[in-house]
């Protein structure tokens, strides 16, 4: 039996043709053919214009004739084109009357908004052409990586412990030892690495492609080239960035990639992509056209009645998420990322626009945002929003989430460094975030796993930095240290910068304890920034988009100088990863409802069971029953945490454990490596069962076994 | 069970991934092992890896071997960072080949 639809039509210029299928959108291969298709509402006319790789000029252009297209798609097939050789674009026919919305315009070459792989910026940092006509190139991709028994892990979300990762700064600094620094490859070899720290989740800065030298500019301050390092900026949202492959020269980015999550798998370790969906690459009325603009800016972007770009991202243009086709659009780049790079989650940068409307209101059910909660595809997904936008909308605690959108919660972050730093009147809210924030999510049933929990992320200082800055120091961005965040809640604990004092550079790595701590002991996904775990410093940059530098670049010698925060942040992951009572899914009761002695968890403070009222404590304790938190019938210890962020040390007295437990010392950030933390499962016994000693600014866990 | 040697020529991509794909094949439907030697060999593209990946499963397919031999440094390190080494046997040479 042979399908009949497998002959030519048509011929041009020697090319055999057929009309083509108008779904999927893209280019698609079938066989020896090659379905193209692209959706325009208003286009009048389209043209394929084909080139040979790397090539400037074209070698063909194909109009589409009229019986290609189908409603508002064009689309065509081409037979035995040789397409491993062959870039694409398209060019648009329509009207430009940018008042309308319309800015059609013929002499460009469109990027496909569907390409799959994208050449133009193969090698990073490699000087692009800017008199090129065609830029950013569409190119054919091979979707048929074997990838054996493989599939999305689906760990359950309040198992994670999430490592937000860039993929240049991640290799690219000194003593790195890799092959292939700051490429896909580079974090293969250090998977290792990865496990002996022990999270068990990677979250990618953006992946998708984008223009490295967008912005591009020589830093005033000391002569060095600033370029967009984190790419929140995207050309295309189907398409890995190909200078993230070390063999993005040969095209093979979207192997490298998928190799780099099959690999992760293997070894336990989600995938979680940040996207950038918000806008793209475009810019405002003086940005150039790339694909969107050129295609059909009237559906692509958020419009003012006048026809200019709304900038609810602060970057120029407002991808117009509720349009539609757009949400199509949207939607079926994250089934795609799931389905073919098996990617196990997303986090959505600003994730507030995609519940605004066409004209930039806020929706209370927003359609897009419902799509993706009941996706088939994305059934197991995580959903993460970072759930505020450029435009004053932040929803952090309300934004919809149909039960299955978790959020970045900023929350946590202001009030744990505020704590961190001793200041009054926090105490109530530091309890809150804590337990998993139930001020936030415990009203519509979101549960504990609807907060990502984090103190530093890569908008902001490091964690280091948090400790030793009281100020951003961004000059080397050239922005006259305007740019940034001013509201750090850091404290630089005595001196603004590195310094030899030894006093003050041992509380820094205390701090730093403290504050692995918090993250590690709340209820809720923590997640870590990395090189949080070697001590990395940025020198004070909290807004570090642009160096592309070793201000950026993790530097890992910092691992042997700051062996006892490395040891330490270790030691911690894996304590919360053995036991289930940090790790709760929902909110919990503060009851004893199974009339197990002890509520499943309870607040003391230097009195037990007494916790502190007044506004200004700075110390607080608590304990969780494991009784509450069994796996296959056995139950968790006890785990009892002493906060004491007064200046002053404190004594804490304890509560009493059930007949024939003891506490044990499993961790105090007061004192000095190897005692300020043990081995989990192996914690001594403490002397003294009835009251502990924490120091200034320490915290102390124990474990009632 | 017989091998054969099929040499691969300097580069192996779109120009002439069906000529080699055909040639190794033309071994396997003889009933025979391939080695597949690629002293020479200085370049693989994406179609190349998916002439070796797809000569390696239909061979499995008929209980035969495909061997690969004298990959460079560059091919290799192109196989090893997109995955596509984890299925093949390698060998420096086609001597050390077990037979």
């Amino acid at each position: 039996m042979h399908r009949v639809d497998l002959f030519p039509t048509h011929e041009y210029q020697g090319l055999k043709l057929r009309a083509g299928r108008p779904y999927p959108f893209g280019a698609t291969v079938y066989g020896n053919m090659v379905n193209f298709s692209v959706y325009s509402r208003y286009a009048t006319d389209c043209t394929l214009v084909l080139f040979h790789k790397r090539e400037e000029k074209p070698f063909m252009e194909i109009p589409f004739f009229k019986e290609f297209r189908m409603g508002n798609v064009f689309s065509m097939i081409i037979f035995d084109l040789d397409y491993e050789d062959i870039e694409y674009g398209y060019r648009m026919d329509g009207p430009y009357r940018p008042e309308e919305g319309h800015r059609f315009d013929r002499t460009k070459i469109l990027l496909d908004p569907y390409a799959k792989l994208i050449a133009g910026r193969d090698v990073w940092g490699q000087q692009p052409d800017w008199d090129k006509l065609y830029q950013y190139r569409a190119r054919v991709v091979f979707d048929d990586f074997d990838w054996e028994n493989d599939m999305p892990l689906e760990t359950p979300v309040n198992d994670l412990v999430v490592y937000e990762m860039h993929v240049r700064n991640f290799t690219c600094g000194k003593g790195a030892n890799v092959k292939h620094p700051g490429t896909f490859a580079g974090i293969v070899e250090k998977i290792p690495y990865l496990k002996e720290l022990g999270i068990n989740c990677v979250e990618l800065m953006p992946v998708h492609e984008f223009d490295e030298f967008e912005n591009s500019r020589i830093s005033p301050v000391d002569g060095r080239q600033l370029r967009n390092l984190w790419g929140y900026s995207n050309v295309g949202f189907f398409a890995p960035k190909a200078a993230y492959a070390s063999t993005g020269r040969f095209g093979m980015q979207v192997d490298e990639l998928k190799n780099l999550v099959k690999r992760m798998h293997e070894n336990g370790i989600e995938v979680i992509l940040d996207v950038v969906f918000n806008h793209t690459a475009e810019g405002n009325e003086n940005g150039p056209y790339i694909s969107y603009r050129g295609i059909d800016n009237k559906t692509y972007y958020m419009l003012t009645p006048e026809g200019y770009y709304f900038n609810f991202s602060g970057c120029g243009n407002t991808l117009n998420c509720n349009n539609p086709n757009v949400r199509d659009m949207i939607v079926e780049s994250l089934r795609y990322w799931v389905t073919d790079y098996h990617i196990d989650g997303f986090r959505f940068d600003l994730a507030a626009i995609l519940g605004r409307d066409q004209n930039g209101n806020p929706m209370s059910n927003p359609p897009l945002l419902e799509s993706l909660a009941h996706d088939p595809i994305l059934g197991k997904t995580k959903l993460i929003a970072e759930a505020w936008d450029a435009g004053g909308l932040y929803q952090v605690g309300s934004f919809p989430s149909w039960g299955r959108w978790a959020e970045w919660n900023g929350k946590f972050r202001d009030s744990i460094r505020r704590f961190l730093k001793s200041d009054e009147q926090v105490l109530r809210d530091v309890r809150e975030r804590i337990i998993g924030s139930p001020d936030l999510y415990a009203s519509q049933k979101r549960g504990i796993k609807a907060s990502v929990n984090f103190i530093t992320a890569h908008d902001g200082f490091t964690l280091m930095d948090l400790v030793s800055y009281n100020n951003k120091h961004n000059e080397a961005n050239g922005e006259n240290n305007c740019d940034g965040e001013n509201h750090n809640n850091s404290w630089n604990c005595g001196y603004e910068g590195e310094c030899d004092d030894a006093g003050i550079n041992r509380l820094r790595h205390q701090q730093v304890k403290n504050a692995v701590t918090l993250l590690m002991v709340s209820q809720g996904i923590p997640m870590v920034l990395s090189g949080d775990e070697m001590g990395n410093s940025q020198q004070g940059n909290n807004n570090a988009y642009c160096q592309d530098n070793e201000i950026a670049w993790l530097d890992w010698t910092d691992l042997e100088k700051n062996a006892d925060i490395f040891r330490f942040f270790k030691r911690m992951i894996r304590f919360r990863r053995r036991h289930k009572v940090l790790r709760y899914e929902d909110h919990l009761s503060h009851c004893d409802y199974r009339n197990l002695g002890y509520p499943d968890f309870s607040w003391h403070g230097v009195k037990a069971w007494q916790p502190e009222t007044g506004h200004n404590n700075l110390t607080s304790a608590f304990m969780l029953n494991g009784m509450y938190a069994q796996t296959d019938g056995v139950a968790d210890d006890f785990i009892y945490v002493a906060m004491n962020m007064h200046w002053e040390m404190h004594g804490f007295e304890l509560p009493m454990l059930p007949q024939g437990k003891a506490w044990h010392v499993f961790a105090n950030t007061g004192m000095n490596a190897p005692e300020d933390i043990f081995e989990p499962g192996e914690e001594p016994v403490i002397d003294n069962q009835n009251e502990i000693l924490a120091g200034p600014r320490s915290i102390i866990i124990l474990v009632g076994k | 069970m017989t091998t054969e040697v099929y040499k691969l020529s300097e580069e192996l991509d779109s120009f002439n991934s069906q000529e080699e794909q055909d040639g190794i094949l033309a071994i396997l439907e003889k009933g025979q092992s391939v080695i597949l030697d690629m002293t020479a060999c200085k370049y693989v593209s994406s179609t190349g890896l998916r002439v070796l990946l797809y000569s390696k499963k239909v061979a499995a397919a008929k209980g035969l071997k495909l061997y690969l031999v004298g990959v460079s440094e560059e091919v290799m390190d192109i196989m090893n960072v997109t995955g596509f080494d984890s299925f093949f046997d390698t060998y420096r040479t086609i001597d050390e080949v077990p037979r």
